[in-house]
């Protein structure tokens, strides 16, 4: 079977988010970045489903030369290729452009990717790439299983789970807990150095949306502490003064 | 002209944030005197229906069609594909949800439209369309514009709020097409806690972290969530030690929520939880540490121990009623 992995290259959940710039640009000072948490369950499920069925695994990321040590990281976790589409990610629909141009040709038969990134959140690309190649797309996906040509699936929906059957090939958004993180060993990272990491150019430049400025929410007033021996004054203050009660 | 709005439904009735859409959809509508039709796929009555008017549609479209119940994501983007073409419209609205989301994004590519998720107020229309949307789960916003003539806007809990001072609207049947091809990925069993409050929909949520110390306490939760009228959340740890099941994990992770009310008991309030929660309007923490990060995050705190706090919360506001 062939797989592809499609991952992301995103601020660490604990970042500090910040603008310059008049507020268009994001400010990397002092950012570390990881691959997107969603896009690491993604990757250790496609690892196992790699090493139960054989094949091969190709994980991708669309970005420019700074995403290169993320798709090392991924090799060392597992992959055993990485393909980095040389280009800024600049919206959903060029990302999804790139994945579907890049898949269609390699007839991959599994694409998993993250639910949504963890910086635009837009959970928009597996979908986008799915309708492109004209195959089903199942998201938020937490538990994947393959028995010959059919996926067997959970998917996760508001105060529970849908389970659904589909063949391959197909596009999944992934979530925990389909498969517990790996972390990259010693001998992964070293091999890591020697697995191909490809660089591509850009298909086509379309995109459909372009963000232009940023805002950080107003800071929080101080908080209103109550006494643990009155407990009647936060039921009278959530009343009253915010009226959510 | 005529801007269409996806609804969904569940347990016979439109969810209620399908029916914030409608009421989005109905003030953009106003600034550009247009108004609202819905679409309903699935079996559910017509009298159900009539209330999307309520919200502000004027009229619901409706694929009375049960294959269409279960949430099939490629047959929903294509019925709703055929609606808006059938309509006229310009713009599509929707509620950001798990089955909204995965739709939104394949009509997007149908409809040649751009889509922005996330969305928490109405567009700028003057000089572009300039959509603000909710990025860095919660931390941050951002300003997109949308540069195709179609659009779609899945938008988030609580964006704008819901209003529902208009009348029925009428129901109209709708045919579609729909190839086989669009039921390849089947479901085949749903797993649904029935009767309880949907979290991501919930106006009030209770939530439970570590300092809970265990499953078998987890009634002090329930038992507050009951006489608040509220959903019950937890954190991470929590489900994943397996003492809640896992759709109630809220945070950057988990369900990410936006509720008038969160009540934090027992959660220290690490930036990941932080980032779910951080769109509710008014956050109460429960924490035996003074020191415990949620309280930065708080409107109303108190430092204490869950244990002997939470019955006598629980019979305050019981009180209440
Ligand atoms: C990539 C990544 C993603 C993550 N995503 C999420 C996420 O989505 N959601 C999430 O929640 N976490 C997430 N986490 C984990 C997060 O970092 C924290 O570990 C987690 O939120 C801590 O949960 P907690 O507050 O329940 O537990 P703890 O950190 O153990 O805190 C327990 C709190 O309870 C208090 N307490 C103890 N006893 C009592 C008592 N008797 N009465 C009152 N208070 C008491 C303590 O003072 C403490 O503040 C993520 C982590 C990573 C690395």
């Amino acid at each position: 079977m062939k797989i592809l992995v499609c991952i992301t290259h995103v601020p660490d959940t604990t970042s500090k988010i910040q603008f310059t710039e008049n507020n268009t640009q994001f400010d990397k000072t002092g950012v570390q970045f990881i691959i997107g948490p969603y896009d690491d369950y993604a990757l250790a499920r496609a690892v196992e489903l790699r090493d139960q069925t054989g094949g091969s695994l190709t994980v991708l990321n669309v970005g420019e030369a700074e995403t290169e040590p993320t798709l090392r990281k991924a090799l060392a976790i597992g992959a055993d290729e990485a393909v980095r589409i040389n280009a800024f990610p600049s919206d959903s629909l060029f990302v999804a452009n790139q994945i579907a141009h890049y898949a269609k040709e390699g007839n991959y038969d599994l694409i998993l990717m993250g639910r949504e990134s963890i910086d635009f959140n837009g959970g928009m690309v597996h979908g986008m790439v799915a309708e492109m190649l004209g195959v089903p797309s199942v998201s938020p996906v937490m538990k994947l299983e393959i028995e010959g040509e059919t996926v067997k699936m959970a998917r996760e929906i508001e105060g529970g789970k849908e389970y659904l059957e589909a063949k391959l090939p197909l596009v999944a958004g992934c979530q925990e807990p389909i498969a517990e993180w790996k972390i990259p060993n010693m001998r992964g990272i070293m091999s890591a150095r020697t697995k191909p990491l490809n660089v591509v150019e850009a298909v086509n430049d379309k995109t459909a949306t372009k963000t232009v400025s940023y805002e950080l929410p107003p800071t929080k007033g101080a908080v209103k502490l109550i006494d643990k021996d009155n407990v009647e004054e936060l039921v009278k203050l959530l009343q009253n003064e915010a009226k959510v009660l | 002209m005529s801007i269409l709005v996806y609804i969904e439904h569940a347990e016979g009735a439109i969810k209620k944030t399908s029916l914030e859409a409608v009421s989005y959809a109905k003030e953009l509508a106003a600034l550009e005197g247009q108004d609202v039709v819905a679409v309903a796929l699935g079996t559910i009555e017509e009298s159900a229906l009539g209330q999307a008017g309520t919200a502000g549609a004027s009229k619901v479209l409706h694929v009375n069609d049960e294959k269409l119940n279960a949430g099939v994501i490629q047959a929903h983007a294509d019925a709703v594909a055929q609606a808006f073409e059938k309509v006229g419209a310009q713009t599509l609205v929707l509620a950001k949800s798990s089955l909204g989301d995965a739709v939104a994004a394949r009509l997007s590519v149908k409809l040649d439209a751009g889509l922005v998720s996330n969305v928490v107020a109405l567009p700028e229309t003057n000089g572009g369309y300039k959509v603000k949307r909710s990025i860095y789960t919660g931390k941050a916003f951002a300003f997109s514009e949308i540069t195709t003539d179609r659009k779609i806007l899945a938008v988030k809990k609580n964006a704008v709020g819901l209003k529902t001072d208009g009348d029925a609207a009428s129901v109209e049947a709708l045919e579609v097409n729909l190839p086989e091809s669009d039921f390849v990925a089947k479901i085949t069993a749903t797993d649904k806690a029935t009767g309880e409050i949907s979290l991501p929909e919930a106006d009030i949520i209770v939530s439970g972290g570590r300092g809970l110390k265990g499953p078998e306490n987890w009634n002090l939760i329930e038992d507050l969530a009951k006489a608040m009228g509220a959903a019950t959340g937890c954190s991470k740890p929590v489900s994943d030690s397996g003492w809640r099941p896992h759709h109630e994990h809220v945070g950057q992770t988990g369900v990410k929520v936006a509720p008038s009310l969160y009540v934090a008991v027992g959660i220290s309030g690490a930036i990941q939880h932080l980032a779910g929660v951080n769109a509710s309007k008014y956050i109460v923490v429960i924490n035996k540490d003074p020191e415990a990060p949620f309280f930065k995050a708080a409107d109303y705190g108190i430092v204490g121990d869950a244990f002997e706090i939470l019955p006598k919360l629980t019979e305050a506001v019981k009180a209440l009623k």
